[in-house]
């Protein structure tokens, strides 16, 4: 007699993904995929996929998806979740979308207590378009539009979204997670989870800030670039929750 | 139908619009068109839809993208500059074929120019606006119980082409009472709409189906130009079906008045007084500025001696009026733009002859 001991999630597609050798984005979606089917909700959860590497999530995640313009999933996810509010709603978005373009968006939903779930995926520079500054760059961090490393006199000083939305009453969860070792995706997973089933419990808006990384704009292999992760991100960007099942609307 | 009944335009839309089934709407304050979303803020919670104030309009348009993803029947509205801020979200919505309903209650430009009355978005309305190769099906009512009477059938519109519908207006529209008949009374309780569920397409999530997706990115250079394709067909579709105009007197005048909107009802009082005073005067007036009534056009200009072209901006239809008119006739331009109202009186003394060059 056999017995399954790991298998592909129910909510996770059974496709090749576009995403590089070494990006943590594939254990990501993984994690979230199992999450939905953790609350057996593949059926009646809908996916919002936004501009940047992940924006082919969509064909990545076996539930129904809208794919939304650079930085406005919060806002497509908020008009999906009113028309449908016994529905699971998440958006799976990079740090250029919704830390730069969407700040708005993401700040708003927040405040509202939106009733949605919030992936985002944290590799501090622009991957999809070539490894550029984002707001999550860190001082000194080399990318191919601070070639010299990022000086706070001209490019301004990186953002941590996840203590920043921390402070807004709306939120009910708020966690920092990372995925460089078996341990940390464990707690990733656990964090993800207790997102989603906060949402259907109608707790109001939760952020999952996941730090990821991305060995081919780092310049680094990958298991240079998770060791880099650890030392560089993870000092300015603790892991934690921040936000604890509170607020929400 | 209700007894009439006085209503400013704005909130006499807002009401058409949830009689017509709309029960999301999503929008950011902007003069003159408060009052629609005001009074969708008091009547959608009474027939269980959802009002929600966005933080901006580029947020707005994203939410009415959700919603019609969803199979919500959904709509917002704005006036010129806000208009502007939706286009990237407009051209999403029509790359993804959701419906929903936009109304554009114009102001003059550009920048931000001021918060009266123009005709100075026809460009913007009908020929994509956004980025790409898309159209809106554009309806522009010349009375409050026409907008009325619009509204009813703009949703079905968007909902038969998977393609947004907008109700291009004005300040006068928005701000003036007239008496209006709306499909039922406001005591009357509405029939539910139908269920997103209703809508296959929808993402209502994948209950014994394959999942459903939004999307307005291919990739493949191949299957984007088939997209486009595809949805070329449907404009095509509209401009064979979907063509709406009047045509007032037009049969023996000499001159043919081009009006619509605000505009047209100017014209209107103008070309009645030609008429009074043995002037051979008629107006013609797109309902439809996209699709643009071409061939009914062309066929009343075949007969007159000139045609005028009446509009609040500095001459926008008129391109269409040229294509649609060609050789035929000579065809002259009076217009305001700023906010300043062509005068009947103006509007006569062009149709005579008088006046000077057209301004």
């Amino acid at each position: 007699m056999t017995t399954v001991v790991a298998q592909r999630p129910k909510s996770l597609s059974d496709v090749v993904m576009n995403y590089c050798p070494g990006c943590t984005h594939g254990i990501i979606h993984r994690l979230v995929a199992e999450a939905i089917d953790a609350l057996d909700a593949r059926e009646r959860t809908i996916g919002v996929a936004s501009v940047g590497c992940s924006v082919f999530a969509y064909n990545y995640f076996e539930c129904d998806m809208q794919q939304a313009s650079h930085g406005r999933a919060p806002a497509v996810a908020t008009g999906i979740k009113r028309v449908l509010p016994d529905r699971l709603v998440f958006t799976y978005q990079g740090d250029g979308d919704l830390a730069s373009i969407g700040a708005a968006e993401i700040v708003h939903a927040a405040a509202r207590g939106e009733n949605i779930t919030v992936i985002f995926v944290n590799n501090a520079n622009y991957g999809m378009t070539g490894g550029q500054m984002a707001p999550t760059t860190l001082l000194g961090q080399k990318t191919t539009t601070t070639p010299l490393g990022r000086d706070p006199k001209t490019d301004g000083f990186p953002i941590r979204m996840a203590e920043m939305l921390a402070t807004l009453q709306g939120p009910a969860y708020i966690a920092r997670v990372s995925v460089h070792s078996p341990q940390a995706v464990k707690q990733a997973g656990d964090a993800i989870k207790k997102a989603f089933r906060l949402q259907a419990e109608g707790k109001g808006f939760t952020l999952i800030e996941v730090l990821s990384t991305c060995p081919t704009n780092w310049g680094l292999a990958p298991n240079q670039a998770l060791k880099w992760l650890v030392e560089n991100l993870i000092p300015f960007y603790p892991l934690g929750e921040f936000k604890k099942e509170e607020g929400g609307a | 139908m209700s007894e009439p009944k006085l209503m400013k335009g704005n909130e006499a839309i807002a009401e058409a619009a949830i009689q017509a089934g709309c029960r999301y709407f999503f929008g950011y304050p902007i003069t003159p068109q408060n009052e629609l979303p005001e009074y969708m803020a008091r009547r959608l919670p009474e027939v269980g839809g959802v009002y929600l104030q966005a933080e901006s309009e580029v947020s707005a348009i994203n939410m009415v993208y959700g919603a019609a993803g969803a199979g919500g029947r959904v709509m917002t509205s704005s006036s010129s500059p806000g208009i502007s801020l939706m286009q990237e979200g407009i051209s999403y919505l029509a790359g993804a074929e959701l419906p929903c309903v936009l109304v554009n209650i114009v102001r003059g430009g550009p920048g931000l120019g001021g918060i009266h009355a123009a005709q100075s978005d026809y460009f913007q309305a009908t020929k994509g606006g956004g980025h790409g190769d898309y159209r809106l099906l554009v309806l522009a009512p010349g009375s409050v119980q026409e907008t009325v009477d619009l509204l009813q059938e703009a949703f079905d519109l968007a909902d038969k082409y998977r393609n947004p519908v907008m109700l291009l207006g004005d300040a006068v529209l928005g701000q003036m009472m007239e008496a209006v008949r709306l499909p039922r009374d406001l005591d009357e309780p509405l029939p539910p709409p139908p269920p997103p569920e209703s809508k296959v397409w929808a993402t209502t999530g994948a209950v014994n189906r394959s999942r459903n997706v939004i999307n307005s990115l291919y990739i493949e250079p191949e299957r984007l130009e088939k997209h486009n394709w595809h949805i070329q067909e449907k404009y095509r579709r509209m401009e064979a079906e979907e063509v709406r105009y009047e045509a007032v007197q037009v049969d023996d005048a000499g001159t043919v008045v081009v009006a619509y909107g605000t505009t047209a009802r100017i014209a209107r009082t103008a070309v009645d007084e030609a008429r009074r005073q043995g002037l051979k005067a008629g107006l013609f007036r797109p309902i439809s500025l996209y699709p643009f009534p071409y061939q009914a056009l062309r066929e009343a200009a075949g007969r007159a001696r000139r045609v005028l072209v009446v509009e609040m901006s500095c001459g926008q239809m008129l391109d269409d009026v040229r294509l649609a008119v060609g050789e035929r006739c000579p065809v002259e331009f009076y217009g305001r733009p700023g906010g300043n109202i062509p005068t009947p009186q103006e509007v006569l003394d062009r149709i005579a002859g008088k006046g000077g060059e057209a301004k």
